[in-house]
């Protein structure tokens, strides 16, 4: 706490309030994440596969996993915690992000499909299509995919909040037409005439850039990549923050009909934000589906939506870390869980949200916030008795 | 500690303390031109064929019984309500019936709120720092930094409004008149031609309120101010020239004496002994 405040001071000398790479609670946060990078890649590579340190590809998997979800989080709470805009739809971006990238790996696979067609995917083939559809063009190069990862979820969060914002929406009115959208996306992408595969969604995955996916040096790869994301993301998000308009966002959260009278136009802020935190999303959901090896439109079900709202939650609101401990733990819990009781984990999950909001309204963030200032104010108390 | 009256008086005049520059027109008569305005909230008419007229540099106050209409006159001449018929206008050269509000905000025009309303989860220095006369579109926002001077700004402000010390405390923990001194604080930052103060006194002790006074009596002259307030010792204080609101419309207008003589005003005030008034 005191640290972030003398780095606030340093930081005003040069004309900001606080630099974000000046926030102690930033650097610790990239230390972290590198060295979780750094072990999991020694522990991966340097151990013999029979040791009980070693670990294995399916693990470096799973973890990659997780590393973009905590980005799909850090995402949200961009929104959720310094907006105050509780999206219920966030899903959306993820899976269009995803939808893009799955469509440069689609066309990866060329001849070596079931029906062996060079220019079309197989789903195409079973459709009886003879051409591939406009909007599938350009997605043989990466570049382009990727660029439409960030694009596309970008383009649909500023149409959409265009509008919202624009009339005023807030507050439960807007969580439910996030959660419509993200709904009406997944109707719409369950269509086989849609082009993006139906139900099946796109999958068989080969390689990526010409690395073979299945290979472990390229999960970890991704892996590491994820972590990268990550940290980009983090960054990107706390700059904001850092920002005066991150701090125009707060008063927009708190009170935001007081900031129009500022003259600031309230709109145009949330609607930068919310793009900016669209894209993230889109991001994660890129780095997501060649790790995973399928993308379908599950990924826009109204109920994934919801369960990263529960991430956020429980790891704490407004401190983006926060967001990034949730989505890792609720994961975590949610892998061994599905494997030991697969029923029990929608009730696991209601449970953990009302135990957040009930018992730790400020999550595991809030939580290790308190535990810090109890040992600091021990520690003080002590340095008084020994005077 | 500077005492208030060295930075007030009117042979010193402090940088911060004199309004931006506004493209608000007023050599050909006042600086606030309300019309005929009506507006009914579900039939009940709130605002009633109000007229009125601001000139600048002014120090208005306007008083009446709760429910008179004060607040919704405000919103309306801020953008936050739009009237039924009627015309507003700030000089003469602005339409503000055509203006949203960051328009008429950024025109000139600033506004305390009746209920205290600072930006809680930040510092006080944040909360001054946001008020500022900067440029408020998206992009200046996002990389705008603190220079010297506006900084400097600030550091004044927080004197003036004796928040010094708790410059680095969040706004939500202050004490109501605390608040209000904050608010005043952030309406001083943007640097308006027009003031609207709604109640600035609720909460406040008596030397706040004798300070609020000396404030608000240095602002006019460079600034037109129009004070909303119930306490009549403290409008007494201040004005020169009072408004009496009442169901929507003036009753009266004049000077502190006429008004508390006229008959009207004392059976409107029924329920307030008209002690209180004349007091
Ligand atoms: N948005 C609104 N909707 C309905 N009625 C309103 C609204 N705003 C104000 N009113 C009504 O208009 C009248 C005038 O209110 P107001 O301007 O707040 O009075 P004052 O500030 O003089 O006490 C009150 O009767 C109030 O109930
Ligand atoms: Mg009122």
């Amino acid at each position: 706490m005191s640290e972030d405040f003398a780095a606030k001071r340093a930081g005003m000398a040069h004309g900001w309030l606080v630099r974000p790479w000046h926030e102690r609670s930033t650097q610790v946060f990239l230390f972290s994440v590198c060295a979780a990078l750094a072990l999991v890649t020694m522990l991966h590579l340097a151990l013999p596969a029979g040791h009980p340190l070693h670990v294995s590809a399916y693990t470096v998997n799973l973890l990659g996993k997780y590393l973009c979800y905590a980005l799909l989080a850090v995402a949200l709470d961009l929104v959720w915690g310094y907006l105050g805009v509780l999206s219920l739809g966030h899903g959306a971006f993820f899976a269009l992000g995803g939808y893009a990238m799955g469509m440069y790996l689609m066309r990866g696979i060329g001849e070596r499909g079931v029906y062996g067609n060079p220019e079309l995917p197989d789903f195409m083939v079973f459709l009886n299509w003879d051409r591939l559809p406009w909007y599938w063009h350009g997605f043989d190069m990466f570049w382009f995919a990727l660029v439409m990862a960030l694009l596309v979820p970008g383009l649909l969060a500023f149409a959409f909040g265009y509008f919202a914002f624009r009339s005023r929406v807030s507050g439960v009115y807007l969580s439910i037409i996030t959660q419509a959208l993200t709904f009406a996306l997944m109707l719409a992408f369950l269509r086989n005439e849609m082009g993006f595969g139906g139900n099946n969604g796109l999958t068989d995955f080969r390689e990526l850039l010409g690395f073979d996916l299945r290979q472990g040096s390229t999960r970890l790869g991704l892996f590491i990549a994820s972590g990268v994301a990550l940290m980009f993301g983090y960054l990107v998000c706390r700059a904001l923050i850092c920002s005066r308009l991150g701090r125009v966002g707060v008063a927009v959260r708190d009170a935001s009909n007081r900031v129009r009278f500022l003259g600031y136009r309230v709109e145009r802020v949330q609607l930068y934000v919310f793009v900016v935190s669209a894209m993230l999303a889109g991001l994660a959901g890129a780095l997501y589906v060649p790790q995973v090896g399928i993308i379908n439109p599950n990924e826009f079900s109204p109920l994934f939506s919801i369960e990263l709202v529960v991430w956020v939650a429980l790891g704490g609101r407004a401190t983006l870390y926060g967001a990034v401990i949730g989505a890792l733990v609720v994961n975590y819990a949610k892998t061994w869980l599905t494997s030991a009781m697969p029923d029990a984990w929608l009730f696991v999950l209601g449970g953990l949200f009302v135990a957040a909001t009930l018992l730790l309204p400020q999550g595991i963030a809030g939580l290790l916030a308190q535990l810090r200032r109890r040992k600091s104010a021990k520690r003080d108390e002590d340095r008084e008795a020994l005077t | 500690m500077k005492p208030l009256s060295s930075l007030i008086q009117r042979d010193r005049v402090f940088d911060f303390l004199k309004p931006r520059e506004s493209p608000v027109d007023v050599r050909h008569g006042p600086i606030l031109y309300l019309d005929e305005v009506s507006v009914s909230f579900d039939g009940f008419k709130a605002i009633d064929r109000l007229s009125l007229t601001i000139d600048d540099g002014e120090l208005r106050c306007i008083i009446g019984p709760n429910g008179a209409g004060k607040t919704t006159m405000m919103d309306i001449i801020t953008g936050k309500t739009r009237p039924d018929s009627g015309e507003v206008w700030f000089g003469t050269r602005h339409d503000l019936l055509r203006l949203d509000e960051p328009q008429i905000a950024t025109l000139g025009i600033g506004r305390k709120f009746q209920k205290p309303t600072v930006f809680e989860a930040l510092s006080v220095f944040e909360n001054l720092e946001l008020a500022g006369a900067g440029d408020k579109r998206l992009w200046p926002s996002l990389v705008a930094r603190l220079d010297a001077q506006a900084r400097e700004r600030i550091e004044e402000t927080l004197e003036l409004i004796q928040l010094t010390e708790q410059r680095d405390r969040a706004a939500g923990v202050l004490s109501h008149g605390q608040k209000q001194w904050l608010e005043i604080g952030m309406l001083l930052m943007q640097r308006p031609r027009l003031l609207l103060v709604d109640e600035p006194v609720a909460g406040m002790t008596e030397r706040e309120m004798a300070r609020t006074a000396e404030l608000l009596r240095g602002l006019a002259g460079r600034h037109s101010v129009v004070v909303v307030e119930h306490d009549m010792g403290f409008v007494r204080s201040i004005a020169n020239k009072v408004t009496v609101l009442h169901q929507g419309r003036v009753l009266a207008e004049g000077t502190m004496d006429q008004v508390s003589k006229d008959s009207r005003v004392a059976e409107v005030y029924l329920g307030a002994p008209e002690e209180e008034l004349v007091r």
